[in-house]
């Protein structure tokens, strides 16, 4: 992979002259090819799903998939509808138009996702001491990538969609006839809103604007302790990102099932 | 409890070099290092090597094992298979001085180059008060051993020579973060971060952190809190209307 | 690339050559900086790995955060103690006054020591001092204070960047570079000679001053805890250059060394292990230092395993562990608990701290020591306890020095940290080394400054001078053609000899015999060869070190000869007993050439009246002959 180029910088700035691009014997290219896969696959599914346009509602059991949440599009079905419908119902625009997009960048700019992808798709580098492909770097010093910085402000608003997919979470528990109901479909609805808060409550911005940017700890207790919980968290940021990517997918899968009728929802209660 | 090992050191300097193959013996307990001293002591006694604590607490024999930046005395022996080939080449990044020695110049001219630390005005030595909370992030950025293995395996240097001047590597942005964090450091070290220390380079692949032997957490807890640091400040829609109309 | 016989020298000139870029190197380099003197500082290896990275349990300063009860004279005391009063009585006085404001001072700097709860710097007990007193970092305190003061240096550079243009115009650091020579015109310093490790080129920097912070002599033994740098550098060079070495045969045997793996013999585990209710154990699990405690200390020490494990809660009602007895007495009774079989697999006793605090406790407090034993041993000390032995670890001996300016007996030469004698007397205790180089490096670099300024003409080196400089440091060159030894053959039988010879527990007979093997490996340290060139070329490096290391090995053995008693860092099996009338003799080294020493015997000063009064006449008198007690206060309360 190392080019004559990559060799003449070498001689120029002194380094040793080692041709091989990585002297590394393990497996280093295996986690980009697996973030790639399965990175790859979620996009496409998701790309899939949220301009399908169907099969996104169980109305018996007001199941509405995070997906198609908030539904404001005037194709949506009206008891979806949780924030009413104000979107042209066009083929090329999702149901959920106002809250995907966000999503999307705040999982984008997340700086977890930010590692992987920079990894797995642009090889930048693609593992640690093996050379990039690459003749030019400038990073995320300029447009588009400077815009990376605007992270937090993807982390406001998807901590308001994390409310509303609560919201659906907390709808599905009252059946379409207004009684009571609980079935296999609101335990993975639930599952679902929890790890989103959580893998929302641990983004590294969240971190920062909760007591990181405070240089005084002991001055605000609260702040510390709500640093501390974050932080936690903010350790098993990875795990949280591909978890939701899971659960995500897993809801929205199940929620497609019983709403296209493949499968019958497992009731316990109602 | 000895075996052979087959062992493969660059030798050379900046006009050129090869990895020569030594077969040599591996006692019961030995580090990569050793083995360096013993083909010294033997079979290359001019082959050039950087040490000093052999502990890990100097940061002094940095190199590459297996394409792997590490300590070479804190690199065991026995987490290799007996039939394991070991190549140890010296950093990449860094102009080779000879074998496993390389000029690490750029370091010290990037550590100059950061502010100290500015005492706060008007508290005499013996009156500094902080709290154990309040050091501790600091602290941790404190516990680097300047093996510079962060700045050797960040690709935004290694790969690209080119940026070595506008980029100061992982080791002096972390050290940045420390002085920002630091409670009683009387200066604001934002602008410059991104500015002077190239902060924007980071792109967060994390491999400063998977190469710290000090398992200093680098991204999480230093450049990342820095870059959130600088968004306070320069990509705070409020702040920046602030600035704009008051041109502070 | 250097030709091997390529004669060109480098040439510099400042007002303050610092040798040593270790703690009291820096400190002194500053100080000498904050005076307005141009100073180069010269490290053999890289700025910022010095060997003082390695100090891990703190730095003593009675600033009393811990225990209101401390004080400098409380300090002065165990000081005192500790070294078997055979301590420079003014060097502990200054010691013990000035730490606090030093340790002060490196918070300026931007030092982060761990803090107490109200803030202020937590201080931690360690072997041989009354009251918790060691400014600390966990366990890295070391590596803490070499940033720190590297960190100041870099920020003169920046004050001088902002006047001059140039970092480097009045402060400059030539790293990895060894000064093989020192010159001397008239009896006064001139400059230094050397050569750059890196390509071998040759340098000589002409100073009217020049401080001697080159740390010690470890590696002249077999097991040490101490790097390759410490070869004796400063104590050779100042004794070529006509200076004397005092307190020699004293040599600190940390009780605490890693014994396994084979690698890493002698690296040190720290004190603060016993410090925070670590123990010493036999392979038959018992606590074996109560049966140790010697006669002199009874009083300070607990005599039951319930007693001592109270004291760790409870200081001010109970004794110490014995495990905190300074640092001789453990390193003796963990060779006496060996040699009586009952040692652990590897040749050591077990330090055991895994039964004696909660997993998460250890890695809080001792993360280094942790870390160290897991990657190096594969022993997870949260579970198991350490194999330990004795390690050779500091140098109680060195370059004689005027306690108040550090100047040595050549004009010019100032000596400080480790490579300096007198302070610590016989024995130096735990965390007073930190403390040591950052109240001496100052003193050093202040006396230097001064001395720089009443001087009138600057001595002029002469060329003869450096011409036999070059000769030298090529010799071993020219020697390879007549078939000479290769050095790290040399090295061994040296280090050998020491450790079997002049070790812990010292015979006459055996260190004759050390004596004579000697003046053998000096006759083969002159025509050791090396081949090859001389970029980076370790064996290079290792023929002229070796020269250093014999020297300071003639000084250790030919001291530990002549001193017919047992006192703190020097045990005679001949002479087993402390011996008031040694007491108050200093032995002073030599130098006769290149590898010869003359040994002969100083009156130690007496200590100062008011001083001598912090002690109770009851504890003196186990040190001090009758007459020499005529002048304490008791004495004279009699009399009046």
């Amino acid at each position: 992979m190392s080019s004559t180029t990559d060799i003449a910088d070498q001689r120029a700035a002194g380094r040793a002259r080692i041709a091989a691009r990585t002297l590394r014997t393990d497996r280093w290219w295996l986690p980009p090819l697996l973030n790639l896969v399965g990175l790859g696959a979620w996009v496409i599914y998701a790309t899939v799903r949220a301009f399908m346009q169907e099969w996104y509602f169980v109305a018996e059991y007001n199941y509405l998939t995070p997906f198609y949440s908030p539904c404001v599009s005037y194709g949506c079905v009206e008891q979806a509808a949780h924030f009413g419908r104000f979107v042209p119902d066009v083929p090329w625009l999702p149901y959920a138009l106002i809250s995907l997009p966000f999503l999307l960048l705040f999982r984008l700019t997340c700086y977890y996702y930010r590692k992987a992808y920079y990894r797995a798709f642009w090889g930048s580098p693609p593992a640690c001491a093996v050379a990039e492909p690459h003749g030019k770097y400038t990073g995320e010093t300029r447009f588009p990538l400077i815009l990376q910085n605007l992270h937090r402000y993807f982390f406001y608003i998807a901590a308001l969609i994390s409310i509303i997919n609560t919201y659906d979470a907390i709808l599905a528990f009252i059946k379409a006839d207004g009684s009571f109901g609980l079935g296999l479909g609101n335990i993975i609805l639930v599952a679902n809103v929890v790890l989103l808060w959580a893998y929302t409550v641990s983004c590294h911005s969240c971190r920062s604007i909760v007591g990181g940017r405070l240089n005084h700890f002991s001055r605000h207790p609260v702040r510390y302790k709500a640093w501390t919980f974050v932080t936690k968290l903010n350790g098993k940021h990875m795990q949280l990102a591909w978890t939701t990517l899971a659960s995500l997918a897993i809801t929205d899968a199940y929620i497609m099932c019983v709403s296209a009728g493949w499968i019958p929802d497992l009731r316990i209660v109602g | 409890m000895s075996h052979w090992h087959h062992f493969r050191v660059w030798r050379g300097d900046a006009d050129g070099g090869e990895l020569v193959d030594y077969p040599v013996e591996v006692n019961e307990g030995e580090v990569v290092l050793d083995i360096i001293h013993r083909l010294q002591q033997t079979e290359a006694g001019d082959l050039a090597v950087r040490w000093n604590c052999k502990a890990g607490k100097c940061g002094s024999c940095s190199a590459e094992i297996n394409g792997r930046p590490r300590l070479m005395c804190m690199t065991r022996m026995s987490t290799f298979a007996d039939d394991e080939v070991i190549t140890v080449t010296p950093l990449r990044t860094f102009p080779v001085i000879r074998d496993l020695v390389t000029d690490v110049e750029y370091n010290y001219v990037k550590a100059r180059e950061v502010p100290a630390f500015a005492p706060p005005a008007g508290v005499a030595p013996g009156e500094y008060r902080m709290q154990q909370v309040d050091v501790e992030r600091s602290q941790e950025f404190r516990k680097c051993i300047e093996c510079y293995l962060c700045q050797n395996t960040c690709h935004a240097v290694r790969d690209h020579e080119e940026n070595k001047a506008a980029f100061s590597g992982p080791r002096y942005l972390m050290r940045i973060a420390e002085l920002d964090m630091h409670p009683l450091d009387a200066a604001d070290r934002r602008d410059l971060a991104q500015e002077d220390h190239g902060l924007g380079y980071c792109n967060i692949t994390k491999c400063c952190t998977e190469v710290c032997p000090e398992h200093i957490k680098i991204t999480d807890n230093a450049i990342i809190p820095l870059k959130e640091r600088v968004v306070d400040r320069k990509y705070d829609p409020i702040v920046w209307l602030g600035n704009k109309l008051f041109r502070r | 690339m250097t030709d091997q016989t390529d004669r060109t020298v480098e040439q510099h000139t400042y007002d303050v050559v610092v040798i040593g870029a270790g703690g009291a190197g820096l400190r002194a380099a500053i100080e000498a900086r904050l005076q307005g003197k141009r100073v180069a500082i010269i490290s053999k290896s890289l700025f910022g790995k010095a060997h003082t990275v390695m100090a891990e349990g703190g730095c003593a300063a009675a600033m009393g955060n811990a225990n209101p009860n401390d004080n400098w004279q409380v300090h002065y005391r165990d000081t005192m103690r500790g070294g078997k009063f055979l301590n420079n009585w003014r060097m502990a006085e200054l010691h013990a006054k000035e730490a606090p404001e030093r340790v002060w001072e490196l918070e300026t700097y931007g030092a982060l020591f761990d803090r107490t709860k109200d803030g202020k710097i937590s201080q931690r007990n360690f072997g041989g001092h009354t009251y918790p007193r060691l400014a600390h970092v966990g366990d890295r305190t070391g590596l803490e204070l070499i940033r720190t003061l590297q960190q100041k240096i870099v920020s003169l550079q920046q004050d001088d960047h902002k006047v001059t243009g140039d970092y480097q115009s009045h402060l400059r650091v030539f790293h990895e570079c060894t000064i093989t020579e020192l010159f001397t015109t008239d009896g006064r310093v001139a400059g230094c000679f050397g050569y750059f490790r890196n390509d071998g080129r040759f340098v000589r920097f002409d100073a009217p001053a020049i401080v001697m912070a080159t740390g010690g002599v470890g590696k002249s033994y077999q097991v040490t805890s101490n790097s390759w740098e410490y070869t004796g550098d400063g104590h050779a060079l100042a004794l070529r250059a006509g200076a004397t070495l005092i307190n020699m045969e004293f040599l600190q045997f940390h009780p605490t060394g890693m014994v396994w793996p084979p690698s890493v013999k002698g690296i040190l585990v720290t004190e603060s292990v016993r410090g925070d209710g670590g123990v010493l154990r036999n392979s038959e699990g018992k606590r074996f230092m109560f049966e140790y405690v010697p006669d002199v200390f009874k009083e300070q020490y607990a005599t039951t395993e319930e007693e001592a494990d109270r004291w760790y809660t409870d200081p001010d009602n109970n004794r110490r562990p014995p495990e905190l007895l300074p640092r001789d007495e453990v390193a003796r009774a963990i060779n006496s608990e060996v040699k009586a079989g009952r040692g652990s697999p590897h040749g050591g006793v077990f330090l055991d701290i895994a039964s004696r605090l909660k997993p998460e406790e250890i890695l809080k407090r001792l993360p280094s020591m942790h870390h160290q034993f897991k990657e190096l041993a594969d022993v997870d000390i949260t579970k198991e306890p350490m194999e330990v032995g004795p390690t050779c670890h500091y140098v109680m001996g060195g370059i004689e020095v005027d306690p108040d300016t550090g100047m040595s007996s050549v004009p010019g030469l100032f000596a400080a940290g480790e490579c300096s004698g007198g302070m610590h007397g016989s024995n130096r205790l735990g965390g007073n080394s930190l403390s040591d180089l950052l109240v001496f490096g100052r003193r050093c670099g202040l006396g230097a400054s001064e001395y720089a300024d009443g001087l009138g003409a600057l001595p002029e080196v002469r060329s003869g001078d450096v011409e036999a400089a070059i000769e030298r440091a090529l010799l071993p060159f020219s020697s390879a053609t007549d078939g000479g030894e290769n050095p790290f053959v040399v090295q061994l039988e040296l280090q050998k000899t020491m450790h079997e010879l002049v070790g812990i527990i010292r015979k006459a007979d055996e260190m004759e015999m050390a004596l004579k093997k000697l003046e053998d490996i000096a006759a083969r340290t002159r025509t050791v060869s090396v081949e090859g060139h001389r970029e980076f070329n370790p064996g290079w490096h290792l023929a002229l070190d070796l020269r250093n290391m014999l020297l300071v090995s003639l000084c250790v053995g030919k001291a530990a000869l002549e001193r017919q008693e047992s006192r703190g860092g020097h045990t005679r099996d001949d002479f087993p007993v402390m011996d008031s009338d040694w007491r108050h003799v200093l032995l002073v080294c030599r130098g006769l050439g290149e590898d010869d020493v003359e040994l002969t015997r100083k009156e130690q000063i007496p200590m100062r009246p008011e001083l001598f009064d912090l002690f109770e006449l009851d504890e003196l008198k186990k040190y001090y002959t009758g007459e020499e007690l005529g002048g304490h206060r008791a004495g004279q309360g009699e009399r009046a």
